[in-house]
């Protein structure tokens, strides 16, 4: 019969789930703070500002100064020639420029410092950081240029544009998002990256912290390390965040664009080519090539399937329960951004960004302390290593399920309800069905840095954990080369799957 | 017997009254428009009673039972009521048979019939069913949303200006061909929108709606020709207001003495005509006003022809005082009526003015 009830939605379940996850992302700030103050001012002073913090810092400036922009340029060249000019081929070699993606950047280093011995110091670090992490830049450049208005660029041609004036005063401006978001990822990765520097023997705030890690097990040292690591993320963000600036770049006017004519090259399609080819063999061949290579030399004698096999279940294990828990530690943030946008929810939206942008190394330092002093039970256990995935990967989780929340608005919900259904199974017809892929998405792309992550998991995880990486490194670390090629090689067929989900996914997001 | 009753519901969101005691009888079978400026609390209105949210205050009842008293209240899904909003809502992840059918069992046998039958009483054919919204036009998705409204048999259906996001042709069809829908299903109905002429044209009862308030309800022709206030008056038309003295059921005004629709003796009380109430007549340019006595005399001062309408501003000539008519009649007429600046009318006027309480 007809009851009156009390309205359920009212409750802030949502709110308080999603203020719970933001205080769990601020255990790493709050820890640093806390030992900051326990060591004292003056210890801590004379712990940062000495000179080796001095020669870090700079070998960190070096990195980003030279690499970032490196990226930027070879990602705005060959997203260019992929989606606007008339180059061949141009949707293969899109894949190639996004395939880097599937090789760890640590089996990138691992192929170059092997193929060319004494492959060593900051060109080393900065030519492999490119190769490694300019995809990061192509995809949203690439995609931003095929939604790009081409009637703006007809207009800017009948103002009396010339193509190179059209290029740098209409396209690239509309590119500044895009290169701004790709550029602040690639320098966060460049600072989180341990694997890759610790190859070619560069030393940055990263592999310094496991070095003390390891020799001083968690003392202060490494500590105020990862706060001057985390004040330069901090910059990064501030930097990206006055490079953007606050201008408007969607389209005004309504009615679907026209798809962009392409750029005819003529006779620079051979020098264009060579350039895509380049890079494709230097950043896909080299690395493909020396796995082949070591494992030719190894021959069958390097295939230990019981490890492999058993590092490979452990690392499905990881990587799936990892990216289950950050999708639903996600949810009440994508849910509250979409259904009930505010104050609140724009700060807890702003320190999960933050804590997020964190390097992997210091979010696993807080939780070794802090499970070593207050929780000793959790230490190195399944449930600590899983909270720091969680907290890691909580911003590549929630950009999807956002995007995918937003795709169903609550307008379906009610409908659903106005025709008789619950609102349980109302939010189950329509919110759910509908953000499904975008979840699925969001868990895929967590579970793949997981799946790659190497320093945190070394830290934390339990007793007797080997992961594909963790075998990887633990072999190349003995100059075993030959038996490291099998995981390097599984990392890499296992990423590929993931790679083109990515490619996919930002085709369709600039699809319509 | 109302139908559908609602008693001092109120709704407040923050400091801002959404909401302001509102009270509306709807008898079964009837159509109600609740019509208003944007952000006048109608659409609030429409989802208390669909059951989106609860009233802070106040008594929903349908057909004697209580939906919502104060905040506690019957969910949505638990209302049988039928609701088509603004853009339709149709799930983008369903065909349109699947969103027809939504509402209905799986297991009901009869599923596949009754969405098709509904199919052809909207009007759609059958290879309609197999698309997904996004292959509609507007109009479709309006009548797929109302057909999916439909297959749940209300006895109360909620229209949130389904007709807004329309082209102006298709806009007065649709309207006709839902007014008709509803009838033969004998479903009552309220619509909400903010075309006066909308809701004039499509109920049996309109309620005018401001700042969460109802500033009158009643029969559409009432309401347009007796307004209460000013404000209901100029919202649902053009209006011509002077003010005036009335004796024995007759007003001396600028456009001569009228009758009234009120009796008795009062002094200076506010009158409005509609402007189609006014008519024109050529008067001979030889007439100068003085010989014409008796006669209401105007001078043509600007003209603006759009086709089929043109529109006129007059100016009396032979009422001198300034009671509220100084600035010019702007009437609208046939395009037909070739008239330039200069010309000379008479000015007729037809049926009572309508004095303002």
């Amino acid at each position: 019969m007809v009851r009156l009830e009390r309205s359920l939605w009212q409750a802030p379940w949502m709110q308080t789930a999603a203020g719970l996850v933001s205080l769990m992302a601020f255990l790493p700030v709050g820890f640093i703070v806390w030992v900051a103050w326990q060591t004292g001012w003056e210890v801590s002073a004379s712990l940062i500002f000495r000179p080796r913090v001095g020669e870090l810092l700079w070998n960190t400036v070096l990195l980003l100064f030279f690499a970032v922009p490196a990226s930027m340029v070879l990602a705005v060249a060959l997203a260019w020639l992929t989606e606007r000019s008339d180059l061949p081929c141009a949707r293969i070699w899109a894949w190639l420029c996004v395939a880097p993606l599937a090789v760890p950047a640590f089996v990138h280093s691992y192929a170059w410092v092997t193929l060319i011995p004494g492959f060593e110091g900051p060109f080393a670090g900065v030519l492999i950081s490119v190769l490694a992490y300019f995809p990061f830049l192509y995809l949203p450049v690439a995609a931003m240029l095929r939604r790009l208005d081409p009637a703006l660029e007809d207009a800017a041609a009948s103002l009396g544009f010339s193509s190179r004036r059209i290029f740098l005063r209409v396209v690239l401006p509309q590119l500044r998002l895009a290169l701004c978001g790709g550029a602040l990822l690639v320098g966060l990765h460049l600072l989180a990256e341990y694997g890759l520097y610790v190859f070619v023997r560069y030393d940055t705030f990263t592999t310094a912290i496991v070095d003390q890690f390891q020799s001083t097990f968690n003392g202060p040292a490494a500590t105020m390390l990862a706060g001057v690591l985390v004040a330069c993320c901090l910059g990064l963000l501030a930097i990206e965040a006055a490079a953007r600036g606050n201008g408007r770049y969607s389209r005004v006017g309504s009615g679907a664009p026209r798809n962009a004519t392409r750029v005819r090259l003529g006779r620079l399609t051979i020098p264009c080519l060579l350039l895509m080819a380049l890079t494709a063999i230097l950043s896909l061949g080299v690395p493909l090539l020396t796995i082949g290579r070591w494992l030719l030399i190894g021959g069958s004698a390097i295939w230990h399937i019981h490890a492999i096999g058993l590092a490979l279940a452990q690392t499905i294990v990881l990587a799936v329960l990892g990216g289950l828990l950050t999708t639903m530690m996600a949810i009440p943030m994508g849910w509250l951004s979409n259904r009930a946008p505010g104050k609140l929810q724009r700060a807890l939206e702003g320190t999960n960004y933050i804590v997020g942008s964190l390097p992997g190394v210091v979010v696993a330092l807080a939780l070794v302390t802090i499970t070593v002093r207050v929780a000793l039970p959790l230490y190195q256990t399944m449930t600590t290593i899983l909270l720091a995935y969680a907290l890691m990967f909580l911003p590549r989780a929630l950009v999807s399920l956002r995007a995918s929340i937003a795709q169903a608005p609550v307008e379906l919900e009610h409908a659903a309800a106005s025709l008789g259904r619950s609102p349980a199974r109302a939010l189950w017809a329509t919110t759910i069905r509908l953000a499904a892929p975008g979840a699925a998405a969001g868990m895929a792309m967590s579970s793949l840095g997981i799946m790659n992550e190497l320093p945190a998991t070394q830290m934390l995880a339990p007793n007797g954990t080997r992961t594909l990486a963790m075998g990887f490194w633990a072999l190349s670390g003995e100059l075993d080369y030959a038996a490291a090629a099998p995981y390097a090689l599984v990392m890499v067929l296992i990423s590929l799957p993931f790679t083109w989900l990515l490619h996919a996914q930002s085709k369709r997001m600039a699809g319509r | 017997m109302s139908f559908l009753e609602l008693k001092n519901v109120k709704r407040r969101y923050g400091a801002v009254a959404a909401l302001d005691g509102i009270d509306l009888e709807v008898t079964a079978g009837s159509r109600t428009a609740i019509v208003g400026p944007s952000g006048c609390g109608k659409t609030t209105l429409l989802r208390l009673i669909a059951g989106f949210e609860a009233p802070d205050e106040g008594v929903v009842a349908m057909d004697g039972w209580a939906l919502a008293d104060g905040k506690a209240s019957v969910p949505a899904y638990r209302r049988g009521i039928g609701v088509v909003m603004q853009d339709g809502a149709l799930f983008p992840h369903l065909t349109v048979a699947e969103n027809i059918g939504f509402g209905l069992s799986r297991k009901d046998p009869g599923r596949g019939n009754v969405i098709i039958n509904l199919a052809h009483t909207i009007g759609l054919d059958n290879e309609i069913l197999s698309r997904r919204p996004h292959q509609l036009s507007g109009g479709q998705q309006q009548r797929v949303a109302l057909a999916r409204a439909m297959a749940m048999k209300p006895k109360l259906m909620l229209l949130d200006e389904p007709f807004s996001a329309l082209d102006t042709g298709l806009r007065g069809t649709m309207r006709k061909a839902v007014e008709q829908l509803l009838e033969a299903a004998r479903i009552t109905t309220i619509l909400v929108t903010h075309d006066q002429a909308e809701a004039l044209s499509f109920a049996d009862q309109v309620a005018v709606m401001r700042n969460g308030k109802f500033l009158q309800v009643g029969k559409p022709r009432d309401l347009y020709m007796k307004p209460t206030d000013r404000m209901v008056a100029q919202f649902l038309g053009d209006t011509i207001v002077f003010s005036a003295s009335i004796a024995d059921g007759f007003a001396q005004t600028p456009l001569g003495r009228l009758p009234v629709d009120v009796a008795g003796t009062r002094e200076n009380v506010r009158l409005m005509l509609r402007p189609e109430q006014v008519t024109l007549q050529p008067a001979l340019q030889g007439n100068s006003p003085e010989t014409a006595s008796g006669k209401i005399l105007g001078m043509i001062s600007d003209v603006e022809f759009a086709g089929a309408t043109s529109t006129v501003a007059v100016k009396l000539l032979n009422y001198q005082n300034a009671s509220g008519c100084e600035a010019p009649l702007v009437l609208k007429g046939p395009g037909i009526e070739a008239r330039s600046i200069g010309d000379l009318v008479q000015i007729l006027v037809r049926g009572t003015a309508h004095v303002f309480e």
